[in-house]
């Protein structure tokens, strides 16, 4: 290699390293280093698995882990089986202008903050809220009816929320699908149900898998939707480590937690990528 | 099921019925928000109690409007200060990785693309954290050496951009790659054919190719600080975001001022978003 070239690689090389070294792989080896601190005295530590004892003793912090993880997984089927018809639509139905349209109309709301989505679920989902009203109006209910805090409204939440990131993906790959493809699929005597299970759900594949592990992902780490819409006895694991953290000033245990919850989303991040031999650079990249 | 495939009527119908009761459902929370920041009413909720602008420009309580809040306004500026770093930080690295990953070739290239991704797939919250622990462990450790006691190691400002930072230089670099991908590298050999340095060709040719890029990822890293709450909420010192401000507000009770905010957000990030395709249409 060049001089020149080596140096402008070396260059290129300074942020990069100094970005990944010091604002991810250290301060996670470091959380995990004090994930093993136990508290023996003031300001005494001794390294020990104890946080992580507690944690699987503790029924309700073993228990808020499994829901968490249980109910991102539902969140991410049932936001599959939504956006697969609508990103069908787009990418093979819908013509010309109307396909752009419906494709910007669904980022719309994602330019948006979470917090105003979350917002805008709570109003419509209250007790006086616009549903009730609704229902009242129509004379189906007697009362007012209470639809938020509990975990439907998390579910809407959720799936609403990370509608678009199963969107986008469904779409990119199934637009790259030829209709000739589909065409020759109906040619050779396939019905709906076959050309859909033996050409399209094969070819989109990849954006399934990357849909699903984004939304798995943000269902998985997200705090607003299940602690705003969630009522006092659905707990999110997130809100679990804000309150080791900012609460109780409990850092060994919060970064025990936090720790559980790195290893929960890439181990699944990690089987999916695995079960459906995609690669990482392939479904993010 | 393609328009050259034919299908039963019923069929398409309940097809087409099934896309807009979908776009209902997306845009049904954004409209009810837009809606109520014009109630003349306490409360975000039914009954409608006619129209007013209050929310937005009333000065008189209970009536203060959005642009006469301070606390809101103060939180406005901390959010675009915070995204106007982390894009500059973003797109600065963003550029810088693009070019290495397109243009050299070297031992342990590969792991290296695969760690540039990692922080997409990490929750936010875990990033927020372990940033936190490992920043104060390192001010700790100036304290203990030398009483040195360094402002931007403890949670505000510095951490929350160094905290959004750290996965928005990933999507700023994707953004920026994509585009670098596609260009031709003869044209910058032309113009060193014709006299330009390496460098001279570089910012003459290559980066005004670039710019849209480079626009879009400024634009994509704003917006995504500006709206970033897990990692935010975990790094927040005493100037909180618009994000921590909204949300400490709304614990305690919304009333429409939530609203007219969020309008404006809304109309702010559609205006950006628009800005952004435009300038992608131009490139």
């Amino acid at each position: 290699m060049q001089s020149g070239a080596r140096l402008g690689l070396i260059l290129l090389l300074m942020p990069i390293l100094l970005w990944l070294s010091l604002l991810i792989l250290i301060p996670h080896i470091d959380m995990f280093l004090v994930s093993l601190r136990e508290r023996v005295g003031v300001g005494q530590y001794e390294t020990s698995f104890a946080n992580y004892l507690t944690f699987f003793q503790e029924p309700l912090y073993l228990w808020t882990f499994l829901r968490t993880a249980t109910m991102s997984i539902t969140a991410t089927i049932i936001t599959l089986i939504i956006a697969f018809p609508v990103s069908y639509y787009i990418a093979k139905i819908a013509r010309g202008r109307t396909r752009s349209a419906l494709f910007l109309l669904c980022l719309v709301p994602f330019w948006v903050s979470e917090l105003v989505r979350t917002f805008g679920w709570m109003i419509l989902l209250r007790e006086t809220g616009i549903i009730s009203n609704l229902l009242q109006w129509a004379g189906l209910v007697s009362g007012p009816v209470e639809m938020l805090y509990n975990d439907a409204a998390i579910m809407v939440g959720l799936v609403y929320t990370s509608m678009l990131f199963m969107v986008v993906p469904l779409v990119t790959t199934l637009e790259s699908l030829p209709d000739e493809v589909i065409e020759a699929g109906y040619d050779l005597g396939g019905s709906t149900l076959s050309v859909m299970r033996e050409i399209v759900i094969p070819h989109a594949a990849p954006g399934i898998v990357s849909g699903s592990i984004v939304v798995f992902m943000l269902s998985l780490g997200n705090y607003l939707t299940p602690t705003m819409l969630g009522g006092k006895d659905s707990l999110w694991f997130t809100e679990l480590i804000y309150s080791q953290f900012i609460v109780r000033f409990n850092w060994e245990l919060g970064a025990a937690f936090g720790f559980m919850l790195l290893l929960l989303s890439s181990l699944i991040v990690w089987g999916m990528l695995r079960l459906t031999g995609q690669t990482l650079e392939r479904t993010m990249g | 099921m393609i328009p050259s495939i034919p299908q039963p009527k019923a069929l398409q119908a309940a097809y087409t019925a099934y896309v807009v009761v979908f776009f209902i459902f997306l845009a049904l929370p954004l409209v009810v928000v837009a809606a109520f920041a014009f109630n003349d009413s306490q409360f975000p909720s039914l009954p409608w109690e006619g129209f007013t602008w209050g929310w937005f420009f009333g000065d008189t309580r209970p009536m203060i409007g959005a642009f006469h809040e301070r606390g809101i306004l103060r939180a406005i500026g901390t959010s675009a200060f915070v995204a106007v770093g982390v894009s500059a930080l973003s797109v600065a690295v963003g550029l810088s990785n693009a070019f290495l990953f397109n243009r050299y070739r070297f031992r342990g290239q590969g792991v290296l693309y695969i760690f540039m991704l990692l922080p997409l797939v990490v929750p936010g919250i875990v990033l927020g954290i372990s940033i936190l622990v490992f920043s104060s462990r390192v001010a700790n450790i100036a304290w203990d050496m030398s009483q040195w006691d360094i402002e931007a190691l403890r949670p505000g400002l510095t951490l929350v951009i160094l905290g959004q930072f750290s996965f928005i230089a990933t999507i700023a670099t994707l953004v920026i790659g994509a585009r670098l991908q596609k260009f031709d590298r003869t044209l910058e050999e032309a113009a060193m054919n014709l006299g330009a340095g390496r460098l001279t060709a570089v910012r003459t040719v290559t980066l005004p190719y670039l710019a849209p890029a480079l626009i879009g990822a400024f634009v994509v890293a704003f917006l995504m600080s500006f709206e970033n709450f897990n990692t935010t909420l975990m790094l927040v010192g005493s100037d909180a975001p618009l994000t921590i401000a909204m949300f400490d507000r709304l614990k305690e009770g919304s009333t429409p001022l939530l609203n007219a905010v969020s309008l404006l957000l809304m109309l702010g990030s559609s205006l950006l978003a628009l800005v952004m395709i435009a300038f992608q249409r131009k490139g």
